[in-house]
């Protein structure tokens, strides 16, 4: 009797013992990842996919949409950067380039890397980017400056209540994420 | 088997009896209660008069935060677990709890933890200062050096919940006395049962969130820096993703207490006990789909909005059910009016207010207005304090008589009702109006034309707090110079095993399973 009773409570206790490691894995193994995939499907925090390969649909002149550019700095951050234009006018379809200017004006070298984010959010989907600076950290030695890539496409599929996009960029300042020496010496 | 404790320090440190450990968690939770109790006065004391007089605003936050870890984390959550421990063997039939020696330990890894936390005050850097929600990059990137304390205790106070609720499902599960059902168990056991489940399901992740902070702060991970590809608004989701079912684990218990002392005093038993157990389950069920009504305005999409709106919203049906079956109970019942009953009626008036703020905050346009304003701290302390606070005072009133086998002072206990009740709500009633006025939250100082509103709600928190240390005076007075009550069954009305044995009750208790009708 006593003993079947805790044999019973070792079965129960080992149930609820799986399910704390299950809901600890959980927080890791699917809150993070699903938030993440859910973010980039939806467009959500006008996050931005990664690097799109160009596929070839042709070009959609019977519309233009304006493509704004805005830069700021994370808190802290030292660099010059902005947009060398502020605003394009581009057809859909058609793949534009343009340049950032960044400069770091301090002695040290840094790294930087800029986190990109769309809005209205609900355009997020329709805007790839080929080619961006944004993909990779960039590093600078104390006084450099230099101008930083973008290549994008906006989708022909955009719908069309959407005349006005702007992509903006914040800076923030990783060196002390990475090894800036090394970086910069490269 | 020993008959008796032990004698001296070594029964308490080593105890493995469900008595004993009820009463240590009663007492520490009491202590973290005047604990957080003081750090809440410094905060009113600060915010009776516009402008800075008494702390800076860097120790303002410190205690700000301080005061809503303590008085979750510290003293709501232990005192029920005290309450679960002294009850739930006694209520289900059962010689003790299932793990008597985890037991000893999910309560002595509180106090250190609670020291440890207490100690940042005094260290360089000063206590956490992010709030009791700690959002990154508050306690992330601009926390103080502390945070790793804050951590370490949070994963600590999160081991005890898991072990203490491992033990009580333990128990309830499979130590019931022959024929007691589960239909048959006591509401409190059942709230309690479902309050553990929460507990196991999500304090786990409370674990893994407070482990990505350390990793984030120490191990140049970045899951909530957008620098390094994370987002800190995730950090809201999984913080939320814990905290809303915590707001559950912290009333649900509450729930239960009223649901046993009112019948009592009604002198009928618990109107629809079927529709309370579904109640509950479904509002624990709830709860895991409405995390994001604390983030309306972090920048859901609308579909979102709209989602977490009417899911929380829903959540208001099963609360009702339990309101009204509360009321039903009342109704006609031969009703007397003793300290545990008034506690018991003032929770259900004063919940049901905090309900209703608690609907108008999750309507998502609305929330864009109240969001971070007092209105919010208004609504929380209806829930938290008139709930379950009240409800703990309410349950400590009415079982004292059986733990300690004597009677408290009526009318003492009358008058710390009213007076709390007048504390109460002359504090947090003026801070829906400044709240909707637009007074935010978690500031040391204000707009002149809120001083009047805070001055009530100062004036309102002294009180309150001088009827704490009343309530306490008479419990010490019961336990030495009570009258002893001398008969199993305290109050007249009351249901159930535990007013089977004596008052106070042998140190084991149904050694033997007593049989149940
Ligand atoms: C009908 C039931 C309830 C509803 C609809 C409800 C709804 C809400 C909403 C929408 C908020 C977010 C407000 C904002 O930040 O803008 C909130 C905050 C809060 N609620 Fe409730 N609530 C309910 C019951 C409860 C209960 C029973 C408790 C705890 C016992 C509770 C504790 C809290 C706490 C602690 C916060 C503030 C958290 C913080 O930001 O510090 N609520 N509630
Ligand atoms: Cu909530």
């Amino acid at each position: 009797m006593a003993n079947t009773a805790d044999s019973n409570v070792t079965k129960t206790v080992g149930k609820l013992l799986a399910v704390v490691v299950g809901m600890f894995a959980f927080v890791f193994v699917v809150m993070v990842p699903l938030y993440d995939v859910l973010c980039e499907q939806l467009g959500l925090n006008g996050k931005t996919g990664g690097r799109y390969e160009y596929v070839e649909a042709g070009v959609d002149s019977s519309r233009e949409i304006k493509v704004q550019f805005v830069a700021s700095n994370n808190e802290g951050m030292p660099w010059e950067f902005r947009p060398t234009v502020t605003m394009i006018k581009v057809n859909p379809g058609a793949a534009t380039d343009t340049v950032f200017y960044a400069k770091n004006p301090q002695p040290e070298n840094m790294v930087a890397q800029a986190v990109p984010s769309i809005s209205p959010s609900r355009a997020a989907e329709y805007f790839h980017k080929t080619e961006c600076f944004c993909f990779n950290q960039q590093p600078l030695a104390g006084g450099e400056e230099t101008e930083m890539a973008l290549q994008f496409i906006v989708d022909q599929d955009l719908p069309a209540d959407i005349k006005t996009i702007t992509l903006s960029y914040t800076l923030f300042d990783v060196t002390d994420r990475v090894d800036s020496d090394a970086v910069v010496s490269r | 088997m020993a008959h008796g404790p032990a004698k001296g320090l070594s029964r308490w440190l080593l105890t493995t009896n469900h008595k004993d450990i009820g009463t240590l968690y009663l007492w520490f939770s009491f202590t973290m209660f005047l604990l957080g109790g003081f750090f809440a006065m410094i905060i009113r004391a600060e915010l009776f008069q516009p402008g800075l007089q008494l702390v800076e605003p860097e120790f303002f936050n410190q205690m700000t935060t301080m005061h809503g870890l303590v008085m979750v984390f510290g003293a709501i959550m232990p005192s029920f677990v005290g309450l679960a421990n002294w009850m739930i063997p006694m209520m289900i039939g059962a010689p003790d709890m299932a793990l008597p020696r985890m037991n000893n330990w999910s309560f002595w890894i509180l106090p250190p933890t609670f020291l440890m936390l207490a100690s940042t005050l005094f260290m360089e850097g000063g206590a956490p200062n992010f709030g009791w929600t700690f959002y990154a990059p508050l306690s992330t990137t601009y926390a103080p050096s502390t945070v790793t304390y804050f951590i370490f205790g949070v994963h600590l106070m999160g081991l005890s919940s898991i072990m203490g609720s491992i033990n009580i499902i333990a128990t309830v599960v499979n130590m019931r006395a022959p024929g007691m059902t589960y239909m048959k168990m006591p509401m409190f056991v059942w709230t309690w049962l479902i309050t553990a489940f929460l507990l196991v399901a999500v304090m786990p992740v409370l674990a893994g969130l407070v482990t990505m902070m350390l990793m984030d702060v120490h191990f140049g991970t970045s899951f909530f820096s957008a620098a390094g590809g994370g987002d800190p608004v995730l950090f809201q989701h999984i913080f939320w993703f814990f905290g809303h079912p915590e707001v559950y684990i912290i009333i649900l218990p509450g729930f239960g207490v009223v649901s046993q002392i009112i019948p009592t005093f009604s002198r009928k038993p618990l109107f629809g006990y079927d529709s309370m157990v579904y109640a509950t389950a479904s509002i624990a069920f709830l709860s895991f789909i409405v995390w994001a009504h604390h983030m309306y305005t972090v920048g859901m999409p609308i579909a979102g909005e709209l989602f977490f709106m009417y899911a929380t919203m829903l959540i208001a049906v099963p609360t009702g059910v339990k309101v009204f079956n509360w009321i039903t109970t009342m109704w006609r019942g031969s009703l007397t009016f003793e300290t545990p009953m008034l506690f018991a009626i003032g929770f259900v008036f004063l919940f049901t207010i905090g309900g209703f703020t608690g609907v108008m905050l999750a309507l998502a346009p609305a929330d864009f207005q109240y969001h971070d304003s007092y209105f919010v701290v208004a609504h929380f302390h209806y829930v938290m304090v008139a709930g379950a606070v009240f409800s703990m005072t309410a349950a400590v009133y009415y079982w004292l008589p059986k733990w300690t086998g004597k009677m408290y002072n009526e009318s003492m206990g009358k008058a710390q009702f009213w007076v709390s009740f007048v504390g109460f709500n002359l504090t947090f009633f003026p801070q829906h109006f400044v709240g909707l006025a637009g007074m935010p939250r978690r500031i040391p100082d204000y707009a002149l034309q809120f001083t009047d509103f805070n001055m009530m709600s100062s004036i309102g928190a002294f009180i309150y707090g001088a009827s704490q240390l009343f309530f306490l005076f008479n419990v010490i007075r019961t336990i030495i110079a009570g009258e002893p009550v001398n008969r199993d069954k305290v109050w007249e009305g009351a249901e159930g095993l535990e007013w089977t044995v004596s008052s106070p009750p042998p140190y084991h208790t149904f050694t033997t399973p007593p049989p149940v009708k």
